[in-house]
C-alpha cells in the first residue's frame, strides 16, 4: 500500500484484509501470495508432525511418554474423529503398565497434536511448565503423555489408564490463517471415557499474539484446584480467577 | 419398514427401508462414512440409485424416513404437504420425476407451483439420481423471490451478504470492513455480522450501528446480527432496529433442540420482527443458516443421510417465508465433507433442493484449513453457482474472516462474477450505487479512483 493508502487509519482496529486493491476485479499479486502464504502455514500445522522428542527432552527430567490413538494416519484422524478420541489398545496397556505412586496422581498432563502440530511444537513444553509452576507444591504430576492423531477426549482414556484424578489436555487448536500455532487446555476431573464436553473446562488462544503460558498456568491452576475442592469441571464450574496481575499485587496497607 | 433390493448380476443388494436406500444412493462423503450408513462399494450405491429410480414419488408420503410421532419436523413436512400442487408428478417414479424436472415441460412457473406439493425427501431423492449438471440446469429454472428493503432473486440478478466479522466486535474495525464491501457493490441481501459476544446487550450495539451507517448513506439494505434468535427477540422488546431474525437449523427436532430452538420459538420471532414493520418492498423477516452433516454432529440424525437431512431443514426454512437462507456448505469440516470434490458436491445439491423447495437459497461458499479444498476451488463452485441462479453469496475481506477463521470468498470474487457472468446486484441496491457514482456506463463497478465522491463520503463513515 502506498502512503496514500485510504484505510490507513483503520488497520490498526483489525486484522481484516480490508484495502487490498485492485487489478480489474482481482487481488494485486502481494495480497494474493500473502494469502496463500497463511493458507500454506496453517495446512503445515494440520498436516505436519509433533516434535514429541524436543517437547520430552525440555520437560526432563519429569518423565514423558509417547502414544497414539486409534486413528493410525492423518487422513484417518480428520475423517473419524471417535478414533481421535481414544487410544490404541497397545498405548493403553502401556499407560496402565506405568509405576503407580500409592495415592493416585493428583493431576497428569496429555499433550496432544490435535489440528495443529505446530502449535504442540512451539507451546507445549512451556506451558506444561508454565502449569507446573502454580499448582499446589504438594500436588503429584503423573507422567506426561504426547499423543499423536489426539482429540480432546483421549486425555480422558490416557488419564484413566493411569489412574489420574484430573487430566489437563493441551491440544493444538484448528488453525485460522491469522494464527496456525494456538493451544488450548481442556481440564477434566475424575477423567473416564463417558466423559461430556460439557464437563470440561478450557483455557484458549495460546499464543504469541494471544494467552501468554504464565497467565494459562495460572487459570489452569486456579480452576483445577477449585474444581477439586467444588468435586466438579465443566460449565458448573466458572472462571472466576482474578487477574494475573491483580493476583500478584501486594494487598493495600491500611493506615 | 419396507425392504428395498436390486439384483445385479449374482449380487441382491438389500437395503433395509427408506432410510438406508436414500443414504446408499448418496455420493459419497465422509460423513455419511462416519454415521456408518454410506454404501460400502460403489456398486453397492449405483443398486441404490437403480431401486430409488423405480420408485414411486408416493413412497415418501407413505414411509415418513423420521417417525411423524417423535419429530416435529416430520409432523410440519406432512400437515403442509399440499397434494393438490403435488398432483401433476404424484403417478412419477424418482427416475421419471427426474427426467421431467430437466424437460421443456418443467418451466419456471410449472416448477413454482409443484413447490408446495414437494416434500424434502423428494427433492433429495432427485438430486441422488443427478449429476452436478442435471442439479444446475433445474435450479437455474427455479426462481425464489423474497424482499424488505431490497428485492433478491430476479433473473440476471447476484445478491451479496457483506460479513464484516470482527474477533472482538471492535466498532471501527467492523465499520472499515463495511466500507470496504460497500466499495465493491456488496450488501445487497445482508450486511450480517457474525457477533463475537452473544449477550443482547452487545448485539444492541452492533445493531444500532449498522442502522446508523444505513441511514446515514440511505442504502437500499437490511442488516443483521447473528445472534440466537431468542437474543434477537431479547433486542426487539428493548427497541432494537432489528430488520432480519437470523437461525442456525436443522432438519430433525433433535438437531434443533441441539441449537436451542423449536418451531415455536421461530414463529415467535417472526411475528416479533413483522410487528417493527421495518421492512419497505417486502416483509420477509428471517435468515436462517443450514449446512449437511449439523444433524450427525448433534448426534440426531435418526439414521437419515446428512443431504437428507439438509433438505429437511429448508423444508424448516420454508415454513416462516424467509429472506435469506444459505448453506454454510464447507464450514463443518472434512469428517462431514471431506474435499473440495464433496463440498462443491453438496453446495450444487443444497442449493437445488432449496429451489426446488421454494427456499430463496444462497450459499456461503466455503472450507476449513483442515479440508481438502483451497480458492482455486472456491473459484469452481462460486461460478458453477452464480451460472444456475444462486439467489446470493457471501463475501468477507480478502476471503479470510479473522472471527470464525475460515475462508470464504472475497469481495473481489463476487464483483467478479457479476463482471464475467453479466450479472447485477438487486435493482434497489443497483439504484443507490448509480447514485453514489460508482457505476460506469456498462453497470460496471471499476475501482474507484482516489479520492472520488463515493469513497470521500464512505469514509466519512465515523465522523
Amino acid at each position: 500500500m502506498t502512503a496514500a493508502d485510504p484505510f490507513a487509519r483503520f488497520r490498526m482496529a483489525t486484522r481484516a484484509r480490508i484495502g487490498l486493491g485492485r487489478c480489474g476485479d482481482a487481488l494485486p499479486t502481494a495480497a494474493l501470495l500473502d494469502f496463500q502464504l497463511a493458507h500454506a502455514r496453517a495446512r503445515d500445522a494440520v498436516h505436519s508432525q509433533a516434535d514429541f522428542a524436543a517437547v520430552a527432552a525440555a520437560v526432563a527430567p519429569h518423565p514423558a511418554v509417547e502414544v497414539s490413538s486409534a486413528a493410525a494416519d492423518r487422513s484417518i484422524y480428520l475423517r473419524r474423529p471417535d478414533l481421535g478420541r481414544r487410544l490404541d489398545d497397545d498405548s493403553r496397556a502401556r499407560l496402565a503398565a506405568l509405576p503407580r505412586p500409592e495415592t493416585p496422581w493428583d493431576i497428569v498432563f496429555v499433550v496432544g497434536d490435535g489440528l495443529s502440530a505446530t502449535a504442540v511444537s512451539a507451546h507445549a513444553a512451556a506451558a506444561f511448565a508454565a502449569c507446573r509452576a502454580h499448582l499446589p507444591e504438594d500436588w503429584t504430576v503423573g507422567p506426561l503423555v504426547l499423543a499423536r492423531q489426539a482429540r480432546v477426549a483421549l486425555g480422558d482414556d490416557a488419564a484413566h489408564a493411569l489412574g489420574a484424578r484430573m487430566v489437563a489436555m493441551l491440544i493444538g487448536e484448528r488453525p485460522g490463517l491469522s494464527v496456525a500455532d494456538s493451544l488450548g487446555i481442556y481440564l477434566t476431573l475424575d477423567p473416564h471415557a463417558a466423559r461430556l464436553e460439557s464437563e470440561r473446562n478450557c483455557i484458549s488462544n495460546i499464543h504469541a499474539n494471544g494467552l501468554s503460558y504464565d497467565e494459562a498456568g495460572f487459570k489452569l491452576a486456579w480452576l483445577a484446584a477449585e474444581g477439586r475442592r467444588r468435586g466438579v469441571t465443566g460449565i458448573d464450574l466458572k472462571d472466576e480467577a482474578p487477574p494475573l496481575l491483580a493476583a500478584r499485587a501486594e494487598p493495600p496497607k491500611l493506615g | 419398514m419396507s425392504l428395498y433390493a436390486c439384483t445385479l448380476g449374482a449380487t441382491r443388494h438389500v437395503f433395509d427401508g427408506l432410510a438406508a436406500l436414500m443414504a446408499c444412493a448418496s455420493p459419497r462423503r465422509s460423513g455419511d462414512e462416519l454415521a456408518g450408513i454410506a454404501a460400502d462399494t460403489d456398486e453397492r450405491r449405483v443398486a441404490a440409485r437403480l431401486a430409488l429410480a423405480d420408485l414411486p414419488l408416493t413412497a415418501f408420503l407413505d414411509e415418513p424416513l423420521i417417525p411423524y410421532e417423535t419429530d416435529e419436523v416430520t409432523r410440519l413436512i406432512a400437515d403442509t404437504h399440499d397434494r393438490a400442487a403435488f398432483a401433476p408428478v404424484a403417478s412419477m417414479t424418482v427416475g421419471g420425476f427426474r427426467e421431467w424436472l430437466l424437460s421443456d415441460a418443467a418451466t419456471p412457473r410449472a416448477l413454482a407451483a409443484l413447490a408446495p406439493g414437494l416434500t424434502p425427501e423428494m427433492a433429495a431423492a432427485a438430486s441422488k439420481l443427478m449429476r452436478n449438471a442435471d442439479l444446475m440446469a433445474v435450479a437455474a429454472k427455479c426462481r425464489v423471490v423474497s424482499a424488505f428493503r431490497t428485492t433478491l432473486g430476479l433473473p440476471g440478478r447476484l445478491g451479496s451478504r457483506l460479513q464484516p466479522n470482527h474477533p472482538t466486535d471492535d466498532p471501527t474495525g467492523i465499520a472499515a470492513a463495511v466500507i470496504d464491501g460497500l466499495l465493491f457493490g456488496m450488501g445487497d441481501a445482508v450486511i450480517g455480522i457474525n457477533p463475537a459476544t452473544d449477550s443482547p446487550a452487545a448485539c444492541i450495539a452492533l445493531l444500532e450501528m449498522l442502522d446508523a451507517v444505513r441511514r446515514k448513506f440511505d442504502i437500499p439494505c437490511q442488516s443483521c446480527v447473528l445472534t440466537h434468535v431468542t437474543n434477537s427477540i431479547a433486542c426487539i422488546e428493548r427497541g432494537a432496529p432489528v430488520d432480519l431474525v437470523f437461525q442456525s437449523i436443522a432438519g430433525t427436532e433433535g438437531a434443533n433442540a441441539g441449537f436451542g430452538i423449536n418451531l415455536a420459538v421461530l414463529q415467535e420471532a417472526r411475528e416479533a420482527a413483522l410487528s417493527l414493520k421495518r421492512g419497505t418492498v417486502g416483509d420477509n423477516v428471517m435468515y436462517f443458516e443450514t449446512g449437511q452433516g449439523s444433524a450427525l454432529s448433534a448426534d440426531a440424525h435418526c439414521g437419515v443421510d446428512q443431504q437428507t437431512c439438509e433438505a429437511r431443514a429448508h423444508a424448516v426454512a420454508r415454513a416462516f417465508s424467509p429472506m435469506l437462507v444459505n448453506t454454510v456448505v464447507g464450514f463443518i469440516g472434512p469428517e462431514y465433507l471431506y474435499d473440495a470434490k464433496q463440498i462443491i458436491r453438496a453446495g450444487l445439491e443444497d442449493h437445488f433442493c432449496g429451489k426446488l423447495l421454494g427456499v430463496p437459497m444462497g450459499v456461503d461458499v466455503c472450507y476449513t484449513n483442515h479440508a481438502e479444498a483451497d480458492q482455486d476451488d472456491m473459484d469452481t463452485l462460486a461460478t458453477l453457482l452464480a451460472s444456475c441462479g444462486v439467489n446470493f453469496l457471501i463475501g468477507v475481506p480478502g476471503a479470510d474472516d479473522v472471527m470464525l477463521s475460515y475462508q470464504s470468498l472475497s469481495f473481489h470474487d463476487i464483483l467478479g462474477l457479476r463482471h464475467r457472468l453479466n450479472l447485477k446486484p438487486c435493482p434497489e441496491f443497483h439504484a443507490w450505487l448509480e447514485r453514489m457514482g460508482m457505476l460506469d456506463a456498462e453497470g460496471h463497478l471499476p475501482p474507484p479512483a482516489a479520492g472520488n465522491g463515493a469513497m470521500r463520503r464512505l469514509f466519512a463513515i465515523g465522523d
